[in-house]
């Protein structure tokens, strides 16, 4: 293939992928409270009701108070798994593992079925923690990944060098092998902090009637009036993910966080 | 007791025997190459005394005192392994300072040791860069300072050189020799170069299939093989099964007179290319056919059918301009130049 | 720090949080909800334990059947389009600069992130007569008048296709980045084409990912339960919208929970076939 055939395939691509969100970009610019696109007369009301409009502003302070209490589970769970499968010998802890990664390889309907059941059956369903918990859970594969991999890309042989170089356990823990994790612990709390943000169905099912994160408001705006308002919502989400992941970038590398070999190897 | 001693070291991995009841002295202050082929359980060998792997049978002491179960970060030593294993979140500094900050070292006194380690290393100056920033020839010199900042009483390195290109793995050989002379620390290298072995070692410890062939310095290894395996693996041989006869020793290219057999009356016998002595006539004891000439620079290498037996002779370069693939000529093989072992191989 | 089994029990401390988390607040939900689909169903939105197969029994009418086979239809053909476009995409973008791959993976990443609610309605503005892209064509001269795509079959592909595709991407990153560059040189010094040399070299040796990864996708399409509601009609509508549907709007826990059952059942047959298929050890242990 030609580079220019290559460049319009990718122009195309990006496209496709960009046209949803400047519709969005779009339609949260318009001056009168009805969705239409092109905007007809352009005002920036919509975005700033974002954060004047209590509403959305509880919605979105729920949003991310419920999206870092999630993730921190997440990754609470993920790391002592990773990390007992790479230091020990247990295969029986695949197990485990597998089971880390089934939330998400699952369809979400299945887990937020299962949350909504098992919050029914003990009888605390639609208290807000419950969201955070469930959450936590569907997430879990997100830091399994990255975590798992950031161990993989340890050689053996620096753990070694560091013991004849006299580091026990603790110090090697400590100066080794915890600052070669970071990057992908970090990476891994921001995959699943963007997915909580963002995520509708299982929040629904378990705390949709007591708690309104950004997705359900943005839902039953949809179902029940609209107004700008949640188009730029939706826009701060995408910018938002794309500031995380964009962080991760500039202190990371991003492409070795995905799976691919770290420069100059 | 000083020095390190081996005492019948065994590794079994299941059913698999690395390592076959090795006993062994280091003498301090000297270099040591553990040399043998892949496989043969040197580097096993060296990760034990390293601590890295428990010996399944067998005792390690050091200065005398028995250190199986003292723990790998306990045994105060300094390793540089095959990939180098520098961390790579730290910066080269902190790389060589390491062993010095865990046990408490403070900054000051770091800095000052990295700076004398890096000038003994000749790479002064890079401190603060990051390892990315060096060639491979210079990052094995960083592993070098690093493992040696605590002034450790056992080095060790595990194929150390192999990464490096031809002529940088030459200099670094003498680089190290030198180094380790310097400081007169007690070191062991693993290696399958047996050029390398040779050139920077005080004893050869030569390997294969987890036992020791023979130890001795490397001019007594390649004179005085133990065995045919350490006589083809240092250097070349020809090894030629030879009978006795009235005439000494005799195979299918001719005789060696005035060699000693022992009572079987069969032998192996080893002979260095160098020392053959190649005349253009037919007047020598061997008759041989060029097969094959090598120009070396140096040398010429000659391949030739003695016999049934390939022979391989080395000769100075303006000797025998005249000589052709094809040429008849003649062989003396000087029986003191011959080493014999037994026909099952033993000497 | 050597790799050996556990020996003291403070060894199996480090699982012990993760292992618990687990299996409370999943493998017990999950549980329950097993149990739940062989509870009998109670007026005004409630059940009562009890054993029947009655919602089960209901997979083998003739409706089930359909949303059944469509639903796997579709998600096949989601998947099947996602690799078409994603396969070279991904081969290309692995063989761009590290600045650009930063940037795509970025870009990509933003749009992962987007909730199957905003992709509805964005495409579902998109594809109406209105506000959408018919609008454009018929100011450029392509089309005489506006039509309205949504909703129908090919607005649902079309979400379900950009809510997939960059997850297709991420999926097939790792192993596109690890190809060997020199098997397409070789390929080329032979005398291939490069496009030939990506379907006859390339393709081949990326099999096992390429199949996995149909399997994934398939599996992550038959998830979407909200864009077959926004952009299609009823009969548009998956097995997923249907147990968001029983749960929710029909209040029948029972039926909901079988089809769940039934839809893990499948996906977990599909992931051990793709885990058997690409012989991996685990996710990251290349």
């Amino acid at each position: 293939m030609s580079k220019a055939a290559g460049r319009l395939f990718f122009a195309c691509v990006a496209l496709f992928l960009a046209l949803p969100v400047i519709v969005v970009a779009g339609v949260a610019l318009n001056a009168k409270k009805t969705l239409a696109f092109p905007p007809q007369g352009l005002s920036a009301d919509w975005y700033l009701s974002v954060l004047t409009d209590p509403a959305w502003r509880s919605a979105l302070t729920n949003s991310v108070m419920v999206a870092l209490a999630a993730s921190t589970i997440s990754v609470a769970i993920a790391l002592p798994l990773s990390w007992f499968l790479w230091r020990r010998v247990a295969p029986w802890a695949r197990l485990v593992q597998m089971i880390g990664f089934s939330p998400f390889v699952l369809p979400p309907v299945i887990t937020a079925l299962g949350a909504l059941s098992f919050w029914a059956t003990t009888g605390f369903y639609g208290q807000v923690w419950t969201v955070v918990i469930s959450h936590g859970i569907f997430f879990v594969s997100l830091p399994l990944v990255t975590i798992t991999l950031g161990f993989a890309t340890i050689d053996r042989e620096i753990i070694e060098a560091g013991m004849t170089m006299g580091a026990d356990d603790k110090t090697l823990m400590k100066t080794v092998i915890f600052p070669l994790i970071r990057p992908f612990v970090i990476s891994g709390f921001a995959f699943a902090f963007v997915l909580s943000l963002n995520e509708y169905i299982v929040a629904y099912m378990t705390v949709g009637f007591t708690l309104e994160t950004i997705p359900i408001k943005v839902f039953n705006a949809l179902r029940y009036g609209y107004t700008p308002t949640m188009a730029a919502v939706s826009v701060f989400f995408v910018l938002i993910a794309v500031l995380v992941f964009g962080t991760v970038a500039r202190f990371g590398d991003l492409p070795k966080l995905m799976g691919a070999w770290s420069k100059g190897e | 007791m000083s020095g390190l001693q081996l005492i019948d070291i065994t590794k079994r991995y299941g059913a698999v025997t690395a390592v076959d009841g090795i006993s062994l002295d280091v003498d301090d202050g000297t270099f040591v190459c553990l040399l043998g082929p892949s496989g043969c359980g040197k580097t096993t060998l060296l990760r034990m005394i390293a601590g890295l792997e428990d010996p399944t049978a067998g005792e390690i002491r050091l200065q005398g005192d028995r250190i199986n179960e003292t723990p790998a970060h306990k045994r105060n030593l300094g390793m540089v392994f095959q990939s180098l294993a520098l961390f790579p979140h730290l910066s080269i500094g902190e790389n060589i300072s390491y062993p010095l900050r865990i046990r408490g070292t403070n900054r000051a006194d770091c800095e000052a040791r990295v700076r004398e380690l890096l000038d003994m290393v000749q790479l002064p100056g890079v401190e603060n860069r990051a390892i990315t920033q060096l060639s491979g020839g210079q990052r094995q010199r960083v592993a070098i300072a690093r493992a040696l900042a605590v002034s450790p009483q056992l080095f060790l390195l595990d194929e150390p050189l192999s990464a490096l290109d031809a002529k940088l793995r030459e200099a670094m050989q003498v680089e190290l020799r030198q180094l380790q002379q310097r400081l007169g620390i007690t070191t062991i290298v693993v290696t399958h170069d047996q050029r390398e072995a040779m050139s920077m070692s005080d004893q050869i410890v030569v390997m294969s299939n987890g036992k020791v062939e023979q130890m001795a310095t490397p001019i007594e290894a390649y004179k005085r093989p133990a065995s045919p395996f350490v006589a083809d693996f240092l250097g070349q041989a020809n090894l030629i099964r030879v009978r006795g006869s009235e005439a000494g020793a005799a195979f299918s290219g001719g005789h060696i007179p005035g060699l000693a057999l022992p009572d079987s009356g069969q032998a192996l016998v080893s002979i260095r290319p160098e020392d053959i002595i190649v005349t253009a006539d037919e007047s020598g004891p061997v008759k041989a056919g060029i097969v094959f000439i090598r120009e070396m620079g140096s040398t010429i290498e000659i391949h030739l059918d003695a016999g049934n037996e390939r022979i391989i002779a080395l000769a100075p370069p303006k000797s025998h301009c005249d000589l052709r693939v094809g040429s008849s000529v003649s062989l003396t093989l000087p029986p003191e130049a011959c080493v014999v072992f037994g026909a099952d191989g033993a000497s | 720090m050597r790799r050996s089994p556990p020996q003291r029990l403070a060894d199996y401390l480090p699982i012990a949080f993760p292992a618990g988390m687990l299996g409370l607040f999943f493998v017990i939900p999950f549980g329950i909800m097993v149990a739940i689909s062989v509870f009998k169903r109670v007026q005004g939105g409630f059940y009562e334990p009890s054993f029947t197969l009655a919602n089960y029994a209901r997979f083998l009418t003739p409706f089930f059947g359909e949303v059944l086979s469509f639903s796997l239809g579709l998600a096949a053909l989601v998947s099947a389009l996602c690799l078409l476009i994603g396969v070279p995409f991904t081969y290309m973008l692995t063989r761009l600069g590290r600045r650009a791959q930063v940037f795509w993976l970025i870009a990509l990443l933003g749009v992962l992130s987007l909730s199957e609610v905003i992709i509805g309605f964005a495409w579902s503005t998109l594809l109406s007569r209105t506000a959408g892209l018919s609008n454009l064509f018929v100011w450029l001269g392509l089309m005489e008048k506006p039509e309205a795509w949504a909703p129908g079959l090919g607005a649902v592909l079309t979400g379900l296709v950009y809510q997939a595709f960059p997850y297709t991407v991420l999926v097939l990153y790792p192993a596109f980045s690890r190809l060997d560059p020199s098997l397409m040189e070789a390929a080329r010094t032979l005398g291939c084409s490069p496009r030939r040399a990506f379907l006859n070299v390339v393709l081949p040796v990326m099999r096992k990912t390429l199949l996995a990864t149909f399997i994934i996708v398939f599996i992550f399409a038959l998830g979407a339960y909200l864009l077959p509601q926004i952009l299609g009609r009823p009969q548009h509508w998956t097995l997923s919208v249907l147990v968001t549907d029983q749960a929710i709007y029909q209040s029948n826990m029972p039926f909901a929970a079988a089809m769940a059952v039934f839809l893990v059942i499948a996906s977990l047959l599909l992931v051990g076939l793709s885990v058997l298929i690409s012989g991996r050890k685990g996710i990251g242990e290349q």
